[in-house]
C-alpha cells in the first residue's frame, strides 16, 4: 500500500492547562478528498496549523507530505498549497500580479511563470479582469483564483480552511468542480467547512469535538453508522451529544 | 392588514462605481421573522445599515416603524436593536460591563429589563467576569444579542449572526430568534446559509444588490419552474460530467450526496412523463458505465431555487 500523503500519531497541542488538540491520529491518502469537520473552537485551526509547519506540536508524531513536523517545517511549507477566507489574494495586486507573485513566491521559473499564468486566466476566464484589482472581483471568482493560485506549484497536498464561506451556491458549486479536479490530478485535498452538504462530497471525513477525533469514515459510513440521513444529523449528533 | 415595521421603496447606494443596491423593495411585516437571504456581495450589509440609519441611500425610500430614515435617526434607534456582523462589542470590558454599558446608554439597567433577555443571557452568566474578547464565537454572538435586546426594542436588525458559525450553535441561534418573535418582536436578519431560509416567515433573495424573490419560503418553492430529480451513483465526479454531456439536461449540481437534475423536457407543455423520463435517464448511465443508479423525483429547497433565480435572471456568465 501506498505511503500516507498525511500521517498524525497522538498529536497533541496544550496552551498552559488547556488541551486544543488532545492525541488525534489519523491518515490521509494520496489524491484523497479528507473533510476536517469540527463546531467553532474544537481545535481544527490548531490542527491545521501544526500540519502545516507554522505550530511546532507539543506531543505526538506527524508526517506531512513525507516531511517530518518538527524537524522539516520548510519542506513542509515548499511541498504545500494553503488557502483560507480570511486571507488569500492581494487586494491591491491585479489578478495577473497576484498569479506571478505566487507562482515566484514557490520558486517557478520565468517561462513557467508566464505559461501558468496565461493559462490560468484563460481557464478560469478572467481575460477581461486580468489587469484589474483583485478587489473589484466578486468574492467568488476570487475564491477560484485563489484555490487555483494555492496549487499553482502542482503541491502534494492543499489546505483548504472554509473556502466557500459566504459564496453564491452555483459558485461554490463550481469551487467543488476545481476540487475534483486537483483530486483527480492527484493533489490530496483537505478542507473544512460548515457547509453540511460539502462533506458529503469528501472521500471521508473526520469529526472533531473537543481537540479529540470523534468520527472518521467515508460518509455514507457515517451516517449508517449514527442511523441518520445526512451529514447534517451525523454532525449534530457527535458535536453536541448532551443536546439529544 | 398588519401594520409595517419596515418599507423600503427602489432603494439605491452606490460605492464609487459599485452599485451595491440597484432598485431594492420590500416590506416587513409588524412582528415577522424576515430573512435577507443572499451570498458575499448581495447587498445585505448595505440594506441593513441603511435600515439601521447608519448609512444614506443614495436614492430611494425606507422607513421604519414608520419613520423616515432620513431625519429620524434619534427615535429609530430607540426603538430598534442592531447587531452589526463583525462582532463590535469591547473586548476589553467584561460580559456584565458590555451589557451595563449598553443598558446606561439606553438609560435602563441591567435588572430593570433583565426579563428580556433572560433566556439568552442566562448561559452567559456563570462567565459574566469574562472579557468579552476572551469568548467563544457562540458566547459572543449570544452577548451580542443580549446587548441588542437590553433597552426592549421593538424591531431587531441582524446581519449574518450565523455567519462562519457551526450547524449545531446556528440551530440554537435560531431557536432564540423564534422565542424573539414569539414575543411579538420584528426580526430582520440576514443569511448566506440557504437553509435557514425555511425558519423564517418569509424571506428576500437577494443578489448582486438585487431581489430575485420576496415570499413566504413555501411559496417560492411552489414557484419552482421544473420537475427535480436527486440522482447519485457510485461516482458523483463522472456522473456530473456525463449529465452535464446529456443533451435533455437543463441544470446539474452537486447536493450532498446526490445530484440535483432538471431536465429540459420537462419545462415544455407536453411534459414528458416521470416515469418515461426517469427510465431513459437510467438507461443512458447505464451505458456510460454507473452502477448503483439511484433516481427519484423530489422538492426543491430554497437553494434550488436561488440558483434558478440566478440562471434565469442575471444570464449567468461568472468563470
Amino acid at each position: 500500500m501506498e505511503r500516507p500523503i498525511i500521517y498524525a500519531k497522538n498529536l497533541t497541542k496544550r496552551f498552559g492547562n488547556f488541551t486544543a488538540v488532545d492525541a488525534i491520529s489519523f491518515e490521509v491518502g494520496k489524491g484523497e478528498i479528507f473533510g476536517f469537520l469540527g463546531a467553532n473552537g474544537a481545535g481544527k485551526t490548531t490542527a491545521i496549523k501544526m500540519l502545516i509547519g507554522l505550530w511546532k506540536p507539543t506531543e505526538g508524531q506527524a508526517m506531512v507530505a513525507g516531511y517530518d513536523v518538527y524537524k522539516q517545517p520548510e519542506e513542509i511549507k515548499r511541498n504545500i498549497g494553503y488557502m483560507s477566507q480570511r486571507f488569500s489574494l492581494y487586494e491591491d495586486l491585479t489578478v495577473q500580479e497576484n498569479i506571478r507573485f505566487y507562482a515566484g513566491i514557490y520558486g517557478l521559473s520565468n517561462q513557467s511563470i508566464r505559461e501558468k499564468t496565461d493559462e490560468l486566466i484563460v481557464k478560469l476566464g478572467l481575460e477581461q479582469v486580468q489587469n484589474e484589482r483583485i478587489a473589484s472581483l466578486p468574492l467568488g471568482w476570487k475564491q477560484k483564483l485563489a484555490f487555483s493560485v494555492a496549487i499553482i506549484h502542482d503541491p502534494k497536498i492543499v489546505f483548504l480552511d472554509e473556502p466557500t464561506g459566504g459564496v453564491d451556491p452555483i459558485t461554490r458549486r463550481q469551487f467543488w468542480d476545481l476540487i475534483y479536479e486537483a483530486s483527480h490530478k492527484g493533489i490530496t485535498v483537505f478542507v473544512t467547512t460548515h457547509y453540511m452538504d460539502e462533506a458529503e462530497y469528501c472521500d471521508r471525513v473526520s469529526m472533531m469535538v473537543d481537540g479529540r477525533i470523534e468520527a472518521l469514515d467515508k460518509p455514507g459510513a457515517l451516517k449508517v453508522h449514527y442511523g441518520v440521513e445526512s451529514m447534517h444529523d451525523v454532525f449534530v449528533k457527535l458535536a453536541r451529544p448532551e443536546v439529544e | 392588514m398588519s401594520t409595517l415595521a419596515v418599507t423600503v421603496d427602489n432603494l439605491i447606494k452606490n460605492y464609487g462605481s459599485q452599485n451595491a443596491l440597484k432598485g431594492v423593495s420590500l416590506e416587513v411585516n409588524q412582528g415577522e421573522l424576515f430573512g435577507i437571504i443572499g451570498p458575499d456581495g448581495a447587498g445585505k450589509t448595505t440594506l441593513i445599515r441603511i435600515l439601521a440609519t447608519l448609512l444614506l441611500p443614495d436614492a430611494g425610500q425606507a422607513e421604519v416603524l414608520g419613520m423616515e430614515v432620513e431625519g429620524h435617526y434619534r427615535q429609530i434607534r430607540n426603538r430598534m436593536g442592531y447587531m452589526p456582523g463583525r462582532f463590535s462589542l469591547y473586548q476589553d470590558l467584561t460580559v456584565l460591563e458590555n451589557l451595563q454599558l449598553f443598558a446606561s446608554i439606553y438609560q435602563t439597567t441591567l435588572e430593570e429589563n433583565y426579563h428580556l433577555i433572560k433566556d439568552i443571557y442566562q448561559p452567559l452568566e456563570p462567565f459574566k467576569n469574562r472579557k468579552a474578547g476572551n469568548l467563544s464565537g457562540g458566547m459572543k454572538q449570544k452577548l451580542a444579542l443580549s446587548c441588542a435586546m437590553i433597552h426592549e426594542p421593538e424591531i431587531l436588525f441582524l446581519d449574518e449572526p450565523t455567519t462562519g458559525v457551526d450547524p449545531v450553535s446556528r440551530n440554537e441561534f435560531w431557536e432564540m430568534l423564534i422565542k424573539l418573535k414569539a414575543r411579538g418582536i420584528t426580526v430582520l436578519v440576514s443569511t448566506p446559509y440557504m437553509d435557514e431560509a425555511d425558519l423564517c416567515d418569509r424571506v428576500a433573495l437577494v443578489q448582486e444588490g438585487q431581489i430575485l424573490s420576496v415570499d413566504t419560503p413555501v411559496a417560492i418553492i411552489s414557484r419552482f419552474p421544473s420537475k427535480l430529480f436527486a440522482i447519485k451513483s457510485t461516482d458523483k465526479y463522472q456522473l456530473i460530467k456525463d449529465l452535464q454531456a446529456y443533451p435533455s439536461t437543463a441544470s446539474v449540481f452537486a447536493f450532498g450526496e446526490y445530484l440535483h437534475y432538471t431536465d429540459k423536457r420537462a419545462h415544455s407543455s407536453e411534459r414528458a412523463p416521470e416515469q418515461a423520463l426517469e427510465q431513459e435517464l437510467h438507461q443512458y448511465l447505464q451505458d456510460r458505465g454507473h452502477r448503483d443508479i439511484h433516481i427519484k423525483s423530489i422538492e426543491p429547497t430554497i437553494e434550488d431555487c436561488f440558483m434558478a433565480f440566478m440562471q434565469k435572471e442575471h444570464k449567468w456568465s461568472a468563470p
